[in-house]
């Protein structure tokens, strides 16, 4: 089987065996990537010199008789995250040019556990979107079918390594941006509980909400990305201090006796049928591997999404203020310092300024209590609705997205179609819970369906577990997009 | 509640936005249309709801005053537009009359 399209830990263990290189897999990943990222549009900037340089290192390490968890594992990084010497632009010309003098904790870790970083991927400008389509520089295209949307915000980070261009990848979900693309592209992705994940070197979108997360073609893949990047970081005051746990060994896919809850709130009219077939079929299979299904009530559901419309923009608008062309970025120039900043600003695209509207009209003086405060007000009882599903079951399991992957340009000009493909993965963002996408089979048009997992609080390890068994039980994850759609007359 | 022309442009200007007049009036409209869907959190009754900032609850995170080495200067200014004598360099704030 050719290298690039082994999971992470075949080719952690091949690497381990001796029987292949990390400058040989990294050279195969670069080629790949210069053969097939023209049609699938997924990375922003290749480093490829460095990364032939950080793999020549993993194997003079592996030598010497090192082993670390991601040692010569070539892997691709969200460009909202700061890399040091990388231009990070969060996929807007406002960020043109910047490179950040220090790495974010999270590309500190992987590098610490020896990954090879290739890349820089595509999103939606300043994680603001659900398809890659806001993004400053280009759409990225969905591997399993190049007409499609990957999803979004981290949608390069996704058809990445859905396209076999990274063995894993990261990316940050604020309101659905890593489960969504997982969703999209036949990948297990997940979004830890706020603060399980370090924030330092993370460009800020919506504070309260945002959050690191990792993308794996299998759910071990995802596990392995995920079990060094998490952790406590001093420089991020909300950073959990608690140990972290092997989640790898966790990964038993015994579920006998656990508690599956079923929100009914998230069957609604307008799911797209095969949608909702598949994950009440995944529902069953877990019963049959022994998992009790319950049926539970989340009801401030369908509050989720106004809620979310109104904090995440008005967090947005608070941090977009630093965005003034002084100290970073570039700068145009206008008669006064009041101008240079409205003509700086006039590099945000449509759907920043558009939140950033929103967000400042949400937190100005007389509309404060009746929007924001309000939001807040309503996001307590989202998160209690949790609280209390949680003292009931273990695990809730819904669809990760109403559909699948939809057509580029289809929802572009209408920003609240747009908003509703986050409809499912919002309400984990404003409670205190994690979640996940496990792949759980196709529609009729072979696009991917995502099984959503939602977990308590820094309880990763159990819905990462369900999402073990459920795979092993299925093995949904095996199909390529290579091989199987559009990409095939580029599988070469 | 839609939003009034002189809305879209008191908000702009809060933001410091400069906007045309094609995106005013485009986002006159998308944003009436987003503001009226939050109208539905008018449904419930949430006058003794405790607000929820952050879904993790710390209270001022405090670490011993240890001095540590931060950013070179030449690191801090290597992204700036322009900068001189170690220093961002803008227009001026106040002007001189």
């Amino acid at each position: 089987m050719e290298l690039a399209f082994l999971t992470l830990t075949e080719l952690r263990d091949a690497l381990r065996r001796g029987d292949t290189t990390s400058v040989e897999v990294t050279q195969t990943m670069l080629d790949r990537i210069v053969n097939v990222d023209n049609d699938i549009k997924s990375y922003l900037s290749i480093t490829d010199e460095m990364a032939l340089e950080q793999a020549a290192a993993a194997d003079a390490r592996r030598a010497s008789g090192e082993d670390k968890p991601l040692l010569g594992i070539p892997v691709a990084v969200k460009d909202i995250i700061c890399t040091q010497g990388i231009e990070t632009t969060a996929g807007s010309k406002i960020l043109q040019g910047f490179v950040p003098p220090y790495d974010a904790f999270v590309v500190r870790q992987l590098k610490k556990a020896g990954a090879v970083i290739l890349g820089k991927t595509n999103t939606d400008e300043f994680a603001m979107g659900s398809s890659t389509e806001n993004s400053a520089y280009f759409t990225t295209r969905n591997p399993w079918n190049l007409e499609r949307v990957p999803g979004g915000s981290s949608g390069g980070s996704a058809a990445a390594v859905a396209g076999c261009l990274a063995f894993g990848a990261l990316g940050t979900d604020t309101g659905g941006s890593v489960r969504q693309p997982a969703s999209f592209c036949n990948l297990v992705g997940l979004r830890p509980t706020y603060g399980r994940m370090s924030r330092w070197g993370v460009v800020a979108f919506a504070s309260s909400l945002d959050q690191v997360g990792a993308f794996g073609r299998t759910v071990a893949d995802c596990t392995a990305i995920f079990q060094v990047t998490a952790g406590y970081d001093r420089r991020d005051s909300t950073s959990i201090n608690q140990p972290v746990p092997d989640y790898e060994a966790a990964l038993d896919g015994s579920i006998a006796g656990l508690k599956v809850g079923v929100p009914e709130e998230y069957f609604i009219e307008g799911i797209q049928p095969e949608v909702e077939q598949a994950v009440r079929a995944a529902i069953d299979k877990l019963a049959e591997l022994g998992a009790e299904i319950h049926r539970i009530n989340l009801p401030h559901t369908q509050y989720a999404l106004p809620v979310y419309y109104l904090i995440a923009p008005a967090e947005a608008s608070a941090n977009l203020a630093r965005y003034d062309g002084v100290r970073y970025g570039p700068r145009v120039e206008g008669q006064d310092l009041l101008e240079t900043y409205k003509e700086t600003r006039a590099l945000f695209g449509p759907e920043v300024k558009r939140r950033i509207m929103l967000g400042t009209y949400a937190l100005s003086a007389g509309y404060y209590e009746a929007y924001y405060g309000k939001a807040l007000k309503v996001r307590t009882l989202i998160k209690n609705d949790f609280l209390r599903a949680f003292e009931q079951v273990d695990v809730i399991a819904a669809p990760t997205s109403p559909t699948t992957a939809f057509k580029i340009g289809e929802r572009i000009d209408d920003p609240l179609s747009m908003y509703l493909a986050d409809i499912f993965t919002l309400p984990v963002n404003l409670s205190a819970t994690c979640g996940l996408s496990v792949p759980c089979g196709f529609d009729e048009a072979g696009l991917p369906i995502g099984l959503q997992l939602i977990g308590n609080t820094l309880d990763e390890a159990t819905i990462l577990n369900v999402a073990y068994a459920y795979e092993q039980a299925t093995g949904w994850h095996k199909q390529l997009a290579i091989g199987h759609s559009s990409l095939t007359e580029l599988h070469s | 509640m839609p939003l009034s022309t002189q809305d879209v442009e008191k908000i702009a200007i809060l933001a410091r936005l400069k906007l045309t007049s094609e995106e005013k009036a485009l986002y006159q409209e998308q944003l009436s249309a987003v503001l009226e869907y939050a109208e539905r959190l008018n449904q419930l009754a949430i006058e003794d709801v405790p607000p929820t900032a952050s879904a993790v609850s710390l209270q001022n995170v405090m670490r011993n005053d240890i001095v540590e080495p931060s950013l070179a200067g030449d690191d801090v200014l290597y992204n700036a537009p322009k900068h001189a004598l170690n220093q961002f360099q803008i227009k001026a704030v106040l002007d001189n009359e």
